[in-house]
C-alpha cells in the first residue's frame, strides 16, 4: 500500500531507535503524552515501546471518543433505538460498550431495537432515504477528525429534503481536552504528572491545523509535534519533541507534512461551522465536565436533531467506584495500577472506558503489552535449582 | 392394468425457475419425496442415496479408529465468490475430520429451510454441494430435509457431520505441541472473512478476493506422509482466525508461541482491505487453510510436501512452541516491536478509530 | 483519533463522489471536503469521507528525512561499537 508501508519499515525503525537512544541525556527522563486514541493503538500494535529508550516513557492521553462517552449518552442512544419506528445508525466501535443495567447497543440489538452498524454518515442517509416510514437516528461521535463528514451527511439530508432523518451529536473538542489535561490537579499524595510534550494527532490535525496547538507550545511551554499515522511517523515525532526538550523549545512542529497544512481544511472547517456551534459544557468520561468542549446542531438545523425531536434528557451514570479511569485518562496512573485491571475488567466485561476501546489505554495494554510485566517478573527470577541425585 | 405395467402416479415436475419451497415440502408428504428427488438426490447421485433408506450402511473400515465431526452453516450471504453455503458445508466439515489426520469417508447433510426460499436458490446449493463432495471423493450418503415458517431461518440453514478412518499410528490433537516444535501455515490468511465482508450491507466495497473454501484432506495426506510421527497436530483457522487457533492450543499444550509476522502469508488486497475496515487479518477466518505444528527435525520436508501441493504453494514457517506458563502467543511484529495475539473479544467489528 | 488510510482516486462521480482503489480494494467515497481532487490524486479516507490530499513532494521529503534520522542512529551504533 503506497503511503503505508514506507512508513513500517522495521529496517528504518532499528536505526531511528537508535537515532532516539543516542540524543535523549542520560541523566534526565523524558515523558511525552500521544493524545490521540490512534497513535495509542499503533505504539501498542507495533511494539514502539521496546524501541524507545528506558528513560523515555510515553503516557496515553484521552483522544478515543469512544473511551470519553459517558455512560448516560449510550443510554440515550439505547433509548432512543428502542422506541417504535426508530432505526438507529451507529459506527461499531460503539456496539459493545458498556450501558447502565448492563446494557449495550449490542444486546439492545439482540432484544429487537433496529439498531445497524455503518461506515459512513451518508450510509445513514440512504437508509432514511430507502425507509421513509421509519426515523434514522445517526449516533455521532468522534473528534474533529469525524465532525466535517456529520456535516456533509446533514448538508445531504438537507438538500434532499429529508424528514425521516436526525443526528445524535456528541462531537468532542481536541484543543479543550488537552487543556484540561495540563490543568489537572494531580491524583492526591502522587506528583503532578510531568507531561513534556504531545504528540498530536494526525487526522484532527488534518482538519484543524496547526493553530490550534499554538497555546501549548507557547504559554504552557509543552512542544507539540503532529506525527502522522504509521510508526515510523511516530517514531520521528518522538525523536523531534527530545530535541525540542534538550533544545529548550516549545514550538509546534509537523511531522505529518504529507497531509497536514498550517491552515488545515478550511472547506471543512467553514461547513462544521455552518452546521454546528459549540455547547456550554458536556460531560466527558474520566474528565469530568468540561466547558466548550463539545458541539450541537445549530438552530437552524433543528429539524435534524435528536435531542430536540425526541426530547433526550441525559442522565449522569457513575462509574465503578474502584475504576482507575480518570487518573489513566489524564496519564497520572497506569492501567496496571488499577485493582480492576485483568480482573474484573478486561476487553469482554470492560468497566470504565479505558478498556471499552481497542484504543483505549488499558484495552491496548491488554490486547498488545501485556506480556512485558510478565517478561519483567521472569528476569527477576533466581535461576532455576537442578535437582540433586540423592 | 394397462399394457405398459402398473399405472403411474401422476406427479408435477417441480419448477425449480419460479418455485419456492413451502410448508408441505417439509411435511413428510409427496412433496417432500419430490423436493428430495429432484433436488437433492439429483445433485448427489450416490448408490447410498439411490438405494432410498432413511440411512446409510456401508462396512466398517480397516482402521483401528474412527473420526466424526459435525457443523452447522449459518453463513450470511449464501453465495459469495469463491463458494456458497453448500460449498462450504461440505468442505469445513471433511476438514474437521482431516485434522485428526483421519480420512474422510462419508458425508451426511441436514437442511433447514425457510418457507418462501427460491427453488432455483436450493438447487444451485445442492448442485454446488454435489459437485464439491464429488471432487473431495466423500459421498454425502444420508440426510434430512425441515421446511420452518417464514422468518424462522435465515434463507437455509445446513448441518453436515462427517465419519472418517484414522490411520494406525497417527495420533494428532492439540494438546501435543512441545517447546521447540516449529509452526507451519499452508497459506495466505483472512482470504475467506474479507470476502464475506466484502458483500455485507454498509461496508460494500469491491474486491477480486475469493474465499479459499478447500478440502484439506489431500493436503493432510501428503503431510502425514512427509512427517509421519513428528507431526503433533494439525488445526484449521476458521473463526477467530490465526489468533483464535493458536491461543486455544497454546491452553490445550499448556505452552506460549513466539510468531513472526513477517512471516505470516497474507495477500495485499487482503492487507489492504484490512487496513481499510480497521481490521486485524489475524483474526479473520479461513476456509482453506491449515497450521501445522510439527518436531523440528520434520519441518522441512514438511513445508517442501505442503508446497508442492496445489492448496500449500505459499505454505510458510510462522514461529516455535516454546515453554510459557503464562500461555502467550507473543508476535514480533514486522516494525521490530513485540505484541501479544490474544483472543478475539466477541466478533471482531470495523472501526472508525 | 481516528483510522484513515490513503487512498488512490481512480475516478470522478457526480454529486462529489469518487472512486477509491487501495491495493484493488475499491470504494465510492465522498470528495466533498476536498477542493479539486483528480484521478491519480491520493487522498487520506475516513469513514467514507477523503479529508485531505496527500502531496507527494512532502511525502518524498518526509521519507528523505526519515532516512537521515536512520542513518544518524547507524552512525550512533557503530560509534559505541568501535
Amino acid at each position: 500500500m503506497k503511503y503505508v508501508n514506507e512508513y513500517r519499515d522495521g529496517a528504518l525503525a532499528r536505526d531511528i531507535s537508535a537515532a532516539i537512544a543516542a540524543e535523549v541525556q542520560p541523566d534526565r527522563s523524558y515523558a511525552f503524552m500521544e493524545f490521540c486514541g490512534g497513535h495509542t493503538h499503533a505504539i501498542s500494535r507495533y511494539g514502539i515501546e521496546d524501541l524507545l529508550p528506558a528513560n523515555l516513557r510515553m503516557i496515553h492521553g484521552p483522544g478515543c471518543p469512544v473511551c470519553v462517552l459517558p455512560v448516560g449518552r449510550i443510554d440515550d442512544a439505547i433509548a432512543l433505538a428502542r422506541r417504535q419506528g426508530v432505526i438507529l445508525c451507529s459506527f461499531a466501535d460503539l456496539m459493545r460498550v458498556p450501558a447502565s443495567h448492563n446494557g449495550s447497543l449490542l444486546k439492545a440489538k439482540a432484544e429487537g431495537a433496529d439498531i445497524r452498524m455503518i461506515y459512513s454518515p451518508l450510509d445513514a442517509v440512504r437508509i432514511a432515504e430507502s425507509e421513509p416510514n421509519r426515523e434514522v437516528v445517526f449516533f455521532a461521535i468522534g473528534f474533529e477528525t469525524t465532525t466535517p463528514p456529520t456535516a456533509v451527511a446533514l448538508k445531504t439530508a438537507v438538500a434532499k429534503g429529508l424528514g425521516n432523518f436526525t443526528v445524535f451529536c456528541n462531537h468532542v473538542l481536541t484543543p479543550v481536552a488537552m487543556r484540561a489535561i495540563l490543568d489537572a490537579a494531580p491524583e492526591p499524595g502522587m506528583p503532578p504528572i510531568a507531561i513534556e510534550g504531545f504528540v498530536g494527532p494526525a487526522h484532527v490535525s488534518t482538519i484543524i491545523g496547526m493553530e490550534p496547538y499554538r497555546s501549548f507550545a507557547e504559554i504552557d511551554r509543552k512542544p507539540v509535534v503532529i506525527a502522522g499515522f504509521e510508526p515510523l511517523d511516530v517514531m520521528q515525532a518522538i525523536l523531534m519533541l527530545v530535541r525540542q526538550v534538550n533544545e529548550q523549545r516549545s514550538e509546534v512542529e509537523n511531522q505529518y507534512i504529507r497531509a497536514v497544512t498550517s491552515a488545515g481544511n478550511r472547506k471543512a472547517q467553514a461547513l462544521c461551522e455552518e452546521v454546528f456551534e459549540v455547547r456550554d459544557d458536556f460531560e466527558w468520561r474520566g474528565l469530568g465536565v468540561l466547558a466548550a468542549s463539545a458541539l450541537k446542531l445549530r438552530e437552524e438545523f433543528a429539524a435534524f436533531d435528536a435531542e430536540r425531536r425526541f426530547a433526550v434528557a441525559t442522565v449522569q451514570a457513575d462509574d465503578n467506584p474502584a475504576c482507575e479511569c480518570g487518573a489513566i485518562l489524564r496519564g497520572q496512573k497506569k492501567p496496571v495500577e488499577c485493582k480492576l485491571f485483568g480482573t474484573v475488567c478486561t476487553p469482554e466485561t470492560p468497566m470504565g472506558a479505558c478498556m471499552v476501546s481497542s484504543e483505549g489505554a488499558c484495552a491496548a495494554h491488554w490486547t498488545f503489552g501485556r506480556f512485558r510485566e510478565h517478561q519483567a517478573r521472569q528476569q527477576v527470577k533466581p535461576p532455576r535449582r537442578l535437582q540433586s541425585a540423592s | 392394468m394397462s399394457v405398459d405395467g402398473p399405472t403411474k402416479a401422476y406427479r408435477r415436475k417441480l419448477d425449480i425457475r419460479r418455485g419456492r419451497v413451502d410448508m408441505s415440502h417439509g411435511a413428510g408428504g409427496r412433496a417432500m419425496v419430490d423436493l428430495i428427488t429432484g433436488i437433492f438426490r439429483a445433485a448427489f447421485d450416490n448408490e447410498w442415496l439411490n438405494q432410498g433408506n432413511d440411512q446409510a450402511n456401508f462396512p466398517t473400515p480397516n482402521s483401528a479408529r474412527m473420526v466424526m465431526a459435525t457443523d452447522g452453516y449459518v453463513v450470511s450471504p449464501l453465495f459469495f465468490p469463491g463458494g456458497d453455503i453448500g460449498s462450504l458445508a461440505v468442505h469445513g466439515t471433511i476438514n474437521d475430520v482431516a485434522m485428526s489426520g483421519a480420512r474422510p469417508l462419508y458425508l451426511s447433510a441436514s437442511f433447514i429451510i425457510e418457507e418462501g426460499f427460491p427453488l432455483s436458490d436450493l438447487k444451485r446449493i445442492a448442485d454446488s454441494m454435489g459437485r464439491a463432495a464429488a471432487e473431495a471423493g466423500v459421498p454425502i450418503v444420508t440426510g434430512d430435509t425441515k421446511v420452518v415458517e417464514r422468518g424462522k431461518a435465515d434463507g437455509v440453514f445446513i448441518a453436515t457431520t462427517a465419519v472418517g478412518a484414522v490411520p494406525d499410528g497417527i495420533m494428532l490433537s492439540g494438546d501435543r505441541a512441545v517447546p521447540g516444535d516449529v509452526v507451519i501455515c499452508s497459506g495466505s490468511l483472512g482470504d475467506h472473512g474479507v470476502a464475506i465482508m466484502s458483500l455485507r450491507a454498509n461496508l460494500e466495497f469491491e474486491t477480486s478476493i475469493q474465499s479459499d473454501s478447500a478440502p484439506l484432506h489431500g493436503l493432510v495426506a501428503d503431510v502425514l506422509a512427509a512427517a509421519g510421527q513428528q507431526l503433533r497436530l494439525l488445526r484449521d483457522p476458521t473463526r477467530g482466525g490465526l489468533a483464535a487457533t493458536l491461543n486455544e492450543l497454546a491452553q490445550q499444550s499448556g505452552v506460549g508461541f513466539r510468531i513472526d509476522e513477517d512471516a505470516i502469508p497474507v495477500k495485499p488486497e487482503v492487507a489492504a482491505a484490512c487496513e481499510l475496515l480497521g481490521l486485524d487479518p489475524l483474526f479473520v477466518a479461513n476456509e482453506g487453510k491449515l497450521i501445522a505444528v510439527v518436531a523440528p527435525e520434520g519441518a522441512a520436508a514438511l513445508l517442501a510436501a505442503m508446497r508442492a501441493h496445489r492448496l500449500g504453494r505459499e505454505a510458510a514457517i510462522i514461529g516455535t512452541v516454546v515453554e510459557d506458563d503464562q500461555r502467550f502467543v507473543q508476535m514480533t511484529t514486522s516494525f521490530g516491536g513485540g505484541r501479544i495475539v490474544d483472543w478475539l473479544s466477541g466478533e471482531q467489528l470495523p472501526r472508525i478509530c | 483519533m481516528c483510522l484513515a488510510v490513503p487512498a488512490l482516486v481512480t475516478q470522478l462521480l457526480p454529486d462529489e463522489m469518487a472512486r477509491i482503489s487501495l491495493d484493488g480494494v475499491t470504494k465510492t467515497i465522498s470528495v466533498m471536503l476536498v477542493g479539486d481532487v483528480q484521478p491519480g490524486d491520493y487522498v487520506i479516507v475516513h469513514v467514507g469521507h477523503a479529508l485531505a490530499k496527500i502531496d507527494a513532494d512532502e511525502a518524498e521529503h518526509t521519507l528523505a528525512l526519515l532516512a537521515e534520522a536512520a542513518a544518524l542512529g547507524e552512525a550512533a551504533v557503530e560509534e559505541r561499537r568501535l
